[in-house]
């Protein structure tokens, strides 16, 4: 009983251990601002993570480095500077359009306008074909049809 | 033709999905090619009281090689390196980053030091300015110390005879 007792009380502090882990930021207003902006650059090494989000030692330690240069006062735009001169444009979620991502943001719309293309190909041949004219007989075949087949 | 062109491009697409299979997303484009090398000052391994900066290589090709002695990649590299270092063709310079158990020193004692350097980066805040990812990475740095290629991952006999001797035979000219 004294056991158990001592247990449950134990349990109680649970919380509390599973919260340690956890460095707590001084400054929440950075961290939030942080956290933000991390979350759409790339971590370099689980590539389809977040850098906000990623456990990896190198985001960790890139979100170190984004603190620090935004407790110095640095912009967001500072900051995205300072990783794509090292990583470059790969870290950012949102490449910028350039040269080299002209197909990437262009291309969709250039599926879209091909598609369209073909939709209006095919549906002004279709209106070109001459309408056939039917036949009491055929009626009469495709009548026996539908009913044998019912 | 028309009959046969969802054929065609079912082929096109097949190849662009094979070539795609193939590419390897690790190896990121590095920002820093053509550029000069980030300037750093650090402690050497082999002597603490010593430092190594990039400027000291000026007017020599050299390789940087980022390693660390907690990754498996870069013991598999060990012996490429030191083969390449007793070649004499080109100096390594070793990043030793983030070793927090401070193990570089036995390990380089024990299987031998390739290295003319290595310089110590124990917070991998130099690292980053190379903008490094994971270890092995190495940097070819011509005499005027521009980074002229970065080779992701361990160097084996491949990338040694089809990626850095043409490029450094060409920069020893």
């Amino acid at each position: 009983m004294r056991s158990l007792l001592l247990v449950l009380l134990l349990a109680c502090f649970l919380p509390v251990l599973a919260d340690e882990a956890k460095p707590l930021a001084d400054d929440p207003v950075i961290e939030q601002r942080m956290v933000d902006l991390a979350s759409d650059l790339r971590c370099l090494v689980c590539q389809n993570e977040s850098l906000a989000g990623s456990h990896a030692e190198l985001a960790e330690d890139l979100r170190r480095e984004i603190r620090s240069l935004m407790k110095q006062g640095k912009s967001d735009k500072d900051v995205i500077s300072y990783l794509t001169t090292r990583y470059g444009d790969f870290v950012l979620y949102l490449p910028p359009f350039k040269p080299v991502t002209y197909l990437l943001w262009l291309g969709p719309l250039i599926f879209l306008g091909i598609g369209l293309g073909v939709w209006y190909a095919t549906l002004k041949k279709r209106r070109a074909m001459p309408e056939q004219p039917v036949d009491g007989t055929q009626i009469a075949a495709a009548a026996k049809l539908l009913d044998e087949n019912l | 033709m028309k009959r046969w062109l969802p054929l065609i491009l079912f082929a096109l697409l097949s190849v662009v999905l094979y070539v795609g299979l193939h590419l390897n997303p690790r190896e990121v484009p590095s920002p820093f090619i053509g550029k000069p090398t980030p300037a750093f000052t650090l402690p050497t391994v082999e002597h603490p009281d010593k430092t190594f900066s990039p400027a000291q290589m000026q007017g020599k090709v050299w390789l940087l090689n980022v390693w660390a002695p907690w990754c498996v990649a870069c013991r598999q590299e060990h012996e490429s390196l030191l083969q390449i270092a007793q070649m004499g063709l080109v100096p390594i310079v070793g990043l030793n980053w983030k070793d927090k158990a401070r193990e570089a020193t036995t390990l380089l004692a024990q299987s031998g030091d390739p290295y003319l350097a290595c310089a110590e980066d124990l917070s991998g805040r130099v690292g980053i300015d190379y903008g490094v990812t994971g270890t092995p990475e190495t940097y070819v740095i011509d005499r005027l110390g521009i980074v002229r290629m970065k080779h992701i991952g361990p160097i084996d006999a491949d990338a040694w005879e089809k990626k850095f001797m043409p490029l450094i035979k060409e920069l020893n000219r």
